[in-house]
Formats: C-alpha cells, structure tokens, sequence
C-alpha cells in the first residue's frame, strides 16, 4: 500500500505523482501537468510543460491561445510515455473529444485516474476503454441514485417532437460550449435533422476543432438577427449562461431547452426556468460508475470529485475498498 | 402511460398558457379513449385516489435499495414521489407497462394491500417518467400548474366549440366522457344536459372605457349597483339538488354547507359570496379564510360565516328566466328574496341615478358601510338578457380608480417565458420608523406588469447595474434614503397579512408609473397605508 500511496496522491493543487513529478489535471500552474481532457476545470493555462492528447492540445489552444504553456508533449491514446521510470498511457475515456484515461504504472502496480468519463456511445469522441488496475480513482458528478440518464436519442426525439409541436416558435437549447453542443448536434443529425442548425458564436470555434478532427457537424449558420420571428421552427444551439440573457429572447418564442444530466431533477429545471429539460450527459450516471467498477474489479476505488460519499458507500457495501479524495475546483454544475 | 407521463412532464415545466392549452390539445388528438377521458379528469380533479401511501412506498422502496442511500437521494431531490420515480430499479419485461385507464381500472376495485401489490408491479415495468407520473396520479395531487378551466379551454379548442357550451354540459357528464369526445369529434349528438341544479354557464362584464363609453350610453338604459368584494357564485336548488358553484364551474358545495343550506328557493340564483355578519360584509381577506378547502368546520363556520349577496336569478322553479330582460329577472329575484332571504342570502341594492356625473360622484365617494368596500359600480341595460360569456353593451364594470403609492424597487426575479431572461418580478418596499428611530424600507409587494416592452428593457439594465446581492434568481438592488428606484404601484385592497413582514398584503398591485425622476427618500411612508387599511376596513 506504501508504494500506492507515493505512485499518486491528493494535494492542493490536485493528483501528484512524486516519483514521476507530474500533476494530473492541476488546478493551479505547476511544472509539469498531465490534462485528461478540454474542459476549463481540469485544462487551465500557465503550466510549464503539458501532456495530453492531440485533440486537446488543440482545444487549450483555441480557448487560452497558443501559449497556454511554455511546452507541450502529444500523446496519442494507447502510447506510453516514461518520466523518472513511471509509464504514463492515455487511453479513451469517451467524455468529449480527446478525452482520457490517464493510466500510472510503476514497479508492477497499475493506477487509472479516470479523468470524467462516460460508458454510452457518442459520434463525436472516441469509446472509454477499461484498463485492469490496482488503484481507480474515478469521478462520481452524478454519483447517486437518482442520476439514471435515459438513452439520448429519446430526450432528441423529445426536443424534435417539441419542434414539429411548436412549429411557430424557436428552440434554443443550452449545452455545454465543448462536447455536449457537438454531441448534441450529432445526435439531431443521426436523427434525421438535416436543416441548418444556428449556433451561438462562442462555439464557432470549438465546432471548427471538432471539425478539423473529423466530426462532421453537417450545415451551420451563426444565430444572428435579421428580423422579427426569425429562427420560427429553427433549432439554436448556446452555452448555457446564454439561456438567461437578452441574447436568446431574440428569437421567436422561444423554447428553453438545456441538455444535461442535471435536468434529470426537475427542481433544478425549474430553477434555471428551463421548458424543456433534455437529459443528456458527458458523464456516467450512478449505473455507468456502478458497472465500471465492478467491471474494473480494482483492488481499492478512489474518487476525485462529485458526489463522493453515495459512491464510497456502495463500494463499501460491496466489499471494494473505496477513499474519497475530496478534490476541490472541479466544477460539475455546467455539464 | 408515456403519452401522459409525457404531457405532464412538460406541462409542469411550461409557463405559457397559449403552450399549455397546445400540449392538452393535441394529447386530446392523439390519444385514444378511454385514456384521454382519465387524463382529462386527472387534470380537471374529477379523479383522484388516495391508494398508495408515502409510507408504503417508502418500505418498497428500502426493501429494494439500501436505506442509506435512499435517504442521501431523498434529501437531494426533495420531493419523495419523484425521488422513488429516480431511483426505483427497473425490471424491464418483470410486468406489462400499464396505460393509464389499466391503472384506473384497477384501483376502482383494489383494496389498500392489493393496491399496493400493484402499484409496485407498475414501478417495476414503467420508466422514470411513467413513474413519476403514475406516482403523482395514485398518490393524488398532480399539481402540474393547469387549473380546471384551463383544461375545459383545451377540450373546447380540440372540439372547436365554445367554452360555455362545454361548461354547460360538463356537470352532467362523467370520466372517461366517452360521450364527450363522441360529439366533439361529430359522431355523436351532444350529451344531455339537464341534470337537476347543473351549472349555467355565467354572464360577464366588459370594463368600462371613461372616456369613449358614456358619451354613447344614456343613463336611462342602465341599472347600477355596487361591485361587491367577493367571489362570484351560482347557486342551484332544483328537484332537492342544492349545489354552489364558482364562475367557471367549480362545485364548492362541500366547502359552504353553511350557504347551501340557505338554499330554501327552488331556481338558480347569480351572485357575490362574501363573508356576511348581521347583513353587513366583511373584508376579502375573511372570505379567504374559507376559499380553496375541501370541508368547513363548526369553527370555521362559526368564525367566517359566509352568505350571497343576489343580483340575478337564471331559474324561478322549472322556469328558465335566461332569455327574459333584466328589469324582469330583476323583480322575480327581489319576489323570491322577499320570500326566501336571510342572514345568508340577502339582495344586492339598486344605486338610483339620473345622470353619469351623478353615478361618477357616487362612485367616488361611496356611502359609509359596504358599498365603501366595493370594488366599484356594475352598469347593466334594463334590456339585456342573461347570455353566456362577455358580450360587449349589456353589462359594463366600472372599477374604482386604484390607490396610487410610491415605494422603491427592493428585490427583482428572473421572469419566465418569453421574460426569462429578464428581471421583471419586483419587490417594492415603503418606508418605516425602525426601533431605534431610523427609516429604513420594508417590503409590502410584488409587481410583475404594468409596464412596457421598452419599460422593461430599461428596468432590467437597472437592476443589473445596481444589483447589490444575488440569491439564485432573485438580486437585491441598491435602495437607501440617498438613492433608489420610485416605482408607483397601482392596487385594489389592502388587507392584514402575518405572511408579510409589514403585516399588509396588496391586492392586485401593478407598477402604474416608473418614477425615474423621484428621489428615493420621497416615496411613501407604511403609515400612509396603515392609514388607507383603516378607510377600507380590515
């Protein structure tokens, strides 16, 4: 156990591995950082050297400019790196585009920090691939019970259902400006909406990466006025923070939709004033989590961030040896 | 049961009634008999059971999860029938998913143990949102924000007809109302309505124009009285069937056993049902007291005792009067009160007048007594007959001017709808002698209309650029005696509330004008409408 406590472990700044001195997903600017995936909380800008997939070295760059660091290291999934003798492999963790697994291995033991991961398909990222290990450190956002995400084509055919209903009003749909606007994109798309979809131009940029990447998002046009009832019948896609603004009563009467897994609640859809909730989530709901530990089968379970303490119980009640870490600046209110 | 789990689902989260009445048609349209009946009547409160107890769910919830767990999503989610929906585990296949007549069905004849058998074999086939809603349904209460009458509305829409045709009809009609869709859809002929004591769909009036009206109204057409402060009701003795209905319908009988048997007349009479001691009407805010309960009891009863104040009869005995003038109708109902009326049931006086001046002067300055409580004056033609619905000249509402206060902008809320992005929910505050001798703002309401588009647009940049805290969607704006926003807000009545820290509660308040120019520490002080409270009675 001496020898899993130094390969990693919590600090302030977040998951340290002091023989190969490097941070995962720091949340303030160290030496050297390993970043699972593009998201602000765990990607932030002023590290020295960086290691992290192609597809998010290009996202930091697009969202922090090409100096995010002062040097970067590409690891392509699958392929290991060695600092100080430990063995560093990224792998899929399906969340959003150039997401990872980060997996330790040092002197026979084996640790996987899971990064935000999820188990359900997604066209705009590659599939989470499970690594067999000693240590999992996972995250637990939707930790609970109460978190079961229905399959996402429904909640589409929801909001599509909505738009042959009110046909003369417009539906904007809030979703995450990285990952969860793309996917929700494919997903009209895989459902058949072939029409221009009009989006916000804060994801003008990021749907350019996805699309560098070999997403292909079909027809988009920016969501910009030219007149009174415009975008009637029209599907727009926004960052959440949009939602509230002046900005969305622009268009004509519109639908309040907001994909994500925190709509599963309906408090907190009537919170935010949402009309309709589509629940729809980059992360694992309480069965993902659930299956991917017992699939995992780890000998000890370690959560970063989220609901920690529902996850920890229920390793306990499975006789898996679980430590919540408690990890602090991972925000999970915007997924 | 997906198709009502569905309607809801988004009926709950939808604000906009035009939107509502969309989601209740067309679920109308799509979804066959005897479902829609049920959903009609689960919507309309015509059906509600009381099979499944919260703490028989819960015990069938523990018995399939670990308690602590449970409990932790309790305490997360808040509401225990959509906690149970969350986190029931599912056993697809384990039973048929039930539609939502099934359900019905099978509770008419359930006992309470094999109630619970079966509601918990429902859990197991339905999906979250079939839980949810079959949670709601069988625990009795949807509470999805669709009242009665906006359901009749949407029935009305599906069938293309008007909406007192359908409240006509509706008490003599019963769930699933296969006979209903039947005629609306034109297959059948319109169901029979003339069920003893049934509701008669109610005459309303136009509110007055000052300015244009009068000069084409002659004062010799018209019959005035007092607007009394109460509710409006329809009450209906016939063939030993004694029911009291509000103005769209609803049968409150259950809730004024004290009204009901004052019913000795046989007809239908139109009226004001106000708390009434000694002949004389109490304030609003009593009638409160008995308003939205499902029983009354002795000291209830005894305390708020309750009456109607007639100014119409629709059936003398067997007679329909609907068709004859209102001079007519107006000396049967003073025959019949001669008669039958009491403590509980007496008339409403005539206001004799000559001229328009002469009424206007009157209204301003009302006699002492109720017509000083009064909401203001009712115009009818001598001529009219009782016809259903709003028709424009026979019968006009000449409201009292409203009182008038300055206040400052305390707190603003994120509307909804079309205004969700906007702050348009406002709390307003007056001024108070604190203990110590300071004055500092106290809320006494919220407004949330009486302002422009534009109107609008310039109090939302107010309240961001001025906005002090934040809680949630609500943020508190700068307001001190130095600076601060006058808002002057119209209202109706002031009555005494222990809910509102100033111990008053407006009716009906709008902004009336936005007072950019006034300095903050100029708006009114809580004495003003202590003052006010005093004149109208509390």
């Amino acid at each position: 156990m001496n020898s899993r406590e130094t390969l990693l472990c919590p600090r302030p700044a977040g998951l340290y591995c002091a023989v190969g001195d490097f941070y995962i997903d720091p949340v303030r600017p160290v030496d050297r950082a390993v970043i699972t995936h593009g998201h602000a909380d765990h990607a932030r800008a002023g590290h020295g050297a960086v290691l992290a997939t192609p597809e998010t070295l290009a996202i930091m760059a697009v969202r922090y400019g090409a100096q995010f660091a002062q040097t970067t290291e590409t690891a392509a999934y699958g392929v290991a790196t060695s600092r100080n003798g430990v063995e560093i492999t990224l792998v899929p963790a399906g969340h959003v585009l150039g997401s990872a697994q980060v997996v330790v291995r040092h002197k026979g033991v084996t640790f996987v920090v899971s990064g935000d991961y999820k188990r359900r398909s997604d066209p705009t990222c590659a599939p989470f691939e499970p690594v067999p290990c000693d240590v999992f450190i996972t995250e637990a956002t939707f930790g609970l019970p109460v978190f079961r995400h229905p399959p996402a084509r429904d909640e589409i055919g929801k909001l599509l259902d909505s738009v042959a209903q009110f046909s003369a009003r417009s539906h904007v749909v809030g979703a995450y400006a990285l990952g969860k606007a793309q996917r929700v994109i494919s997903l009209l798309r895989e459902a058949g909406w072939d029409r221009p979809i009009a989006v916000h131009g804060a994801l003008e940029r990021l749907n350019e990466v996805y699309g560098a990447f070999g997403v292909e998002l079909g027809a988009l046009r920016p969501a910009t006025i030219a007149g009174k009832g415009d975008f009637a019948g029209d599907i727009i896609v926004a960052p959440p923070s949009a939602l509230t603004t002046a900005w969305a009563r622009r268009f004509a009467d519109p639908v309040d939709a907001f994909a994500s897994g925190w709509m599963r609640i309906r408090a907190r859809s009537r919170q935010r004033g949402v009309e309709l909730p589509l629940i729809i989530s980059d992360h694992a709901d309480w069965d993902e989590l659930t299956a991917t530990i017992t699939e995992l089968n780890p000998g000890e379970v370690w959560i970063t961030h989220g609901r920690e303490e529902a996850l920890a119980r229920w390793c306990g009640l499975q006789g898996i040896r679980a430590r919540a870490l408690a990890l602090v600046g991972y925000e999970d209110e915007e997924d | 049961m997906r198709a009502f789990a569905r309607l809801l689902d988004r009926l709950s989260l939808t604000a906009s009634r035009n939107a509502k009445l969309t989601l209740v048609r067309d679920y109308l349209t799509q979804t066959g008999d005897p479902d829609r009946g049920w959903a009609l009547a689960a919507l309309t409160g015509a059906l509600s059971f009381s099979a499944a107890k919260p703490a028989g769910l819960r015990k069938a919830v523990e018995a399939r999860m670990d308690p602590v767990l449970f409990a932790w999503s309790h305490d997360y989610v808040g509401d225990l029938a959509e906690t149970i929906a969350l986190v029931w585990p599912s056993r697809p296949g384990a039973n048929y998913e039930p539609d939502l007549s099934t359900v019905v069905d099978a509770l008419a004849v359930a006992s309470r143990a094999e109630a619970q058998v079966l509601v918990e074999g429902w859990l197991d086939a339905l999906d979250a949102d079939g839980r949810w809603a079959m949670l709601k349904l069988v625990t009795g209460g949807l509470r999805v924000g669709v009242s009665a009458r906006l359901a009749k509305q949407a029935v009305a829409d599906f069938g293309d007809v008007a909406v007192a045709e359908l409240e006509e009809i509706w008490h003599a009609l019963t769930p699933p109302y296969l006979n209903l869709f039947a005629w609306l859809e034109g297959s059948a002929p319109r169901p029979d309505a003339a069920a003893a004591a049934r509701f008669r769909p109610v005459m309303l009036a136009q509110a007055i124009n000052d300015a244009v009206d009068f000069v084409k109204l002659d004062p010799a057409d018209y019959a005035a009285e007092w607007k009394w402060d109460g509710i409006r009701v329809q009450a209906a003795h016939e063939a030993g069937v004694r029911r009291l209905y509000t103005r769209t319908g609803d049968d409150i009988s259950h809730a004024f056993p004290d009204v009901v048997e004052a019913l000795r007349f046989e007809g239908v009479i139109d009226g004001e049902l106000m708390v009434m001691r000694g002949g004389q009407a109490a304030p609003f805010g009593e009638l409160q007291q008995r308003l939205n309960r499902k029983t009354a009891d002795a000291k209830l009863l005894a305390a708020f005792p309750a009456g109607i104040r007639a100014y119409d009869i629709l059936a003398d005995g067997e007679n329909d009067l609907r068709a004859l003038p209102f001079r007519q109708r107006r000396a049967r109902l003073e025959a019949v009160l001669t008669r039958y009326g009491s403590e509980r049931l007496d008339l409403s006086p005539l206001e004799p007048f000559e001229t328009w001046a002469a009424l206007a002067a009157r209204r301003a300055a009302p006699p002492p007594g109720d017509p000083a409580r009064a909401e203001g004056l009712m115009l009818k033609r001598w001529d009219s007959a009782y016809l259903a619905g709003r028709p424009k000249g026979p019968w006009f509402k000449w409201k009292r001017d409203p009182r008038l206060v300055d206040t400052v902008l305390m707190y603003a809320q994120r509307g909804h709808g079309k205004r969700s992005g906007l702050y348009s929910d406002y709390t307003f505050g007056v001024w108070r002698d604190e203990p110590d001798g300071r004055r500092a703002l106290t809320p006494v309401g919220k407004a949330y209309f009486g302002f422009t588009d534009e109107e609008l647009k310039r109090l939302d940049a107010f309240v961001r650029e001025n906005t002090v805290e934040r809680f949630g969607p609500v943020r508190s704006v700068r307001a001190d005696a130095d600076f601060g926003l006058v808002l002057e807000i119209a209202f109706e009545g002031l009555q005494r509330s222990t809910r509102h820290k100033s111990g008053l509660a407006m009716r009906f308040p709008r902004i009336h004008r936005i007072r950019w120019d006034k300095p903050s520490r100029d708006a009114d002080h809580l004495a003003n409408l202590e003052a006010m409270l005093e004149i109208m009675g509390s």
